[in-house]
């Protein structure tokens, strides 16, 4: 070793010391609660694990095959594509034009945001309640009823009608109106950082204000915030699972239908039985799944090209 | 005045007038929760609807935590100490490794960022099943423990903290150096103190999430003395007999101390989920 060498060497080493002490508590943190839990349930999945954390029969890919032809497994997926067919296009509809109006109201604008953005301090629990007792409770003295009620309709069953299916609308509007303020505050942010001069430019050229101007600056500007705020949605969506329990769940239990991945994950894991195999299964492959999807969406819009 | 003039004057006003609307729609949940939390039974049910109570019953509050078949009380005080131990633990542990990975240099910091942030992909919902797994072999079922440790480890929180101390001025370190303070010290005497904004936003996140979180609390807080604020309104929900005036008192009640969060900090949990969402 030579004389100068020393001195570098001793500098990184005494780096590396510091990077695990500032990092280290966090990363172990994460590793035993994140990634040990991951591997665990990788190695559940191909045992027989019921009521066992530390099971000694190994079924090789049988919880796998059990879980790829259950049908209640395959309606929980389907569940959860109807259900983001419905709340990613609306809530993204829906905040952005929030955020544009908000971002162009002269009066009150610090009002406006507050009062959109207040939902998101409610729980899932505490909207889902709201809805199923007092906005769309079944019975004549609901909110939704009693509006139906002055313009002469009969009163529905909103939650427990299957066909046509109107506990989507329920389901639906909780999130959206949960959800909705906080996706406007990414838009409004996104917004604020769209060069005024891009605005001056196009009204030189004479870009008329309004649709133009939104097609041509304002949407492509918006271009990395859509983005984020679509991939959030859809994992958000993928999440999905206190207002389904809450809307929908009474003391009979949960009915057949509605059941998203992670409610179906729930009864399925934890219910009577407790199949940990059989639904570790199906946490892998719900990860396989949101990751695939997750991916290929950031490759389709384009994430990481950057915004010049 | 000109034609064009008139037609933008129009339109903002149909804008105002939209934007007033919807806010008022976007009020009604919270009408609801107090109309209703401070009706009787039977006005709740009536088949006319009455826009308020003519005589607001406050007994309702004292009836909910005189109830003895759900313990309302302790479930509040169990949410209030989950979300502040959570806030308390998860901030130095996510602000000291997001300043590691931003500003000590070490050759493998990159692979252990992408560790960091590729949990980030991994939705922690999809999680509950193997770290259910691994806190009931534990033994922490219906545990402050189980409910707090495995939820202190947030990777957007790192995430955040590491995004703004990238941008941190590097003055403010070399001259804490100069003077000679060490890493540590540094860190918590020169840092810390020009970053309160950042350390409010994740905080006051952290905060409201670790209130309102349901499926964690629900698969371990098994017993009902672990009943967080949530689980308990949930049980209320789902039960047989359901005291509807109840009911919404105690969810009214339960937003109480976030409202008062959302409104003190109202500024911080913007900037909080402006940087956490892009970039």
């Amino acid at each position: 070793m030579t004389a100068d060498a020393g001195p570098a060497r001793r500098r990184a080493r005494s780096r590396t010391r510091w990077f695990w002490i500032f990092v280290g508590p966090f990363a172990l943190g994460l590793g035993l609660f994140t990634y040990l839990p991951l591997l665990w349930s990788i190695a559940l999945s191909f045992f027989d694990a019921h009521n066992t954390v530390t099971p000694t029969d190994f079924v090789g890919l049988d919880n796998y095959t059990a879980m790829l032809s259950d049908d209640a497994f395959l309606d929980s997926l389907r569940t959860f594509l109807v259900f983001t067919a419905f709340i990613v296009p609306t809530t993204y509809a829906f905040s952005l034009s929030l955020a544009l109006m908000v971002n162009r109201v002269r009066r009150a604008r610090a009002f406006f945001r507050s009062v959109f953005f207040l939902p998101a301090a409610c729980s899932y629990v505490v909207a889902a309640l709201v809805w199923k007792m007092s906005v769309f409770s079944g019975v004549r003295f609901g909110l939704a009823n009693t509006v139906l009620g002055w313009s002469g309709g009969d009163p529905v069953a909103w939650l427990s009608v299957t066909d046509p299916p109107w506990y989507w609308l329920v389901i639906v509007t909780v999130r959206l109106w949960l959800q909705a303020g906080f996706f406007m505050i990414l838009f409004l942010a996104g917004l604020q950082r769209i060069d005024p001069a891009l605005y001056e430019a196009a009204a030189v050229d004479g870009a008329r204000p309004g649709r133009q101007v939104l097609r041509h600056i304002t949407l492509p500007q918006l271009r990395a915030t859509s983005v984020a705020v679509v991939l959030l949605l859809v994992i958000n969506a993928f999440q999905a699972f206190d207002e389904f329990y809450n809307l929908l769940s009474d003391a009979r239990g949960y009915p057949p239908y509605a059941r998203p991945p992670l409610v179906y994950l729930y009864y399925t894991a934890l219910g009577q039985g407790q199949n940990l195999g059989l639904g570790s299964a199906g946490a892998v492959i719900l990860s396989l799944v949101i990751a695939v999807v997750t991916v290929g969406q950031a490759r389709r819009l384009g994430l990481g090209r950057r915004e010049r | 005045m000109t034609k064009e003039d008139a037609v933008v004057r129009v339109g903002r006003a149909l804008r105002l007038v939209l934007l007033i609307a919807l806010a008022v729609l976007f009020l009604v949940p919270f009408y609801l929760l107090v109309r209703n939390g401070l009706s009787s039974e039977q006005d709740i049910t009536a088949p006319e609807w009455t826009f308020f109570p003519s005589k607001p019953r406050w007994g309702n509050i004292t009836e909910l935590f005189d109830d003895t078949s759900v313990p309302f009380a302790r479930s509040l005080l169990n949410s209030a100490l989950i979300a502040v131990a959570t806030t308390l633990g998860t901030l130095p542990l996510a602000s000291l490794a997001g300043y590691g990975l931003a500003r000590v240099p070490y050759r493998h910091a990159d692979k252990v960022c992408y560790a960091v942030l590729g949990t980030l992909l991994v939705p922690a919902a999809v999680t509950f099943v193997p770290s259910f797994v691994l806190v009931s072999s534990l033994g922490w079922i219906s545990t402050c423990r189980g409910l707090i440790v495995p939820t202190l480890f947030p990777a957007f929180a790192c995430f955040v903290f590491r995004q703004y101390f990238l941008g941190f001025p590097a003055e403010l370190e070399d001259a804490a150096q100069v003077d000679g303070l060490g890493q540590w010290r540094t860190y918590w005497l020169v840092v810390v103190p020009n970053a309160r904004p950042v350390f409010a936003a994740v905080g006051t996140i952290v905060f409201v999430g670790a209130w309102n979180s349901f499926l964690w609390p629900l698969v371990i807080g098994q017993d009902r003395n672990a009943w967080t604020v949530q689980v308990a309104l949930a049980s209320f929900t789902t039960s047989q007999v359901v005291r509807v005036h109840e009911l919404f008192v105690a969810a009214a009640v339960s937003i109480l101390p976030l409202l008062v969060v959302f409104l003190c900090f109202q500024r911080w949990i913007v900037a909080g989920v402006e940087r956490s969402g892009i970039d």
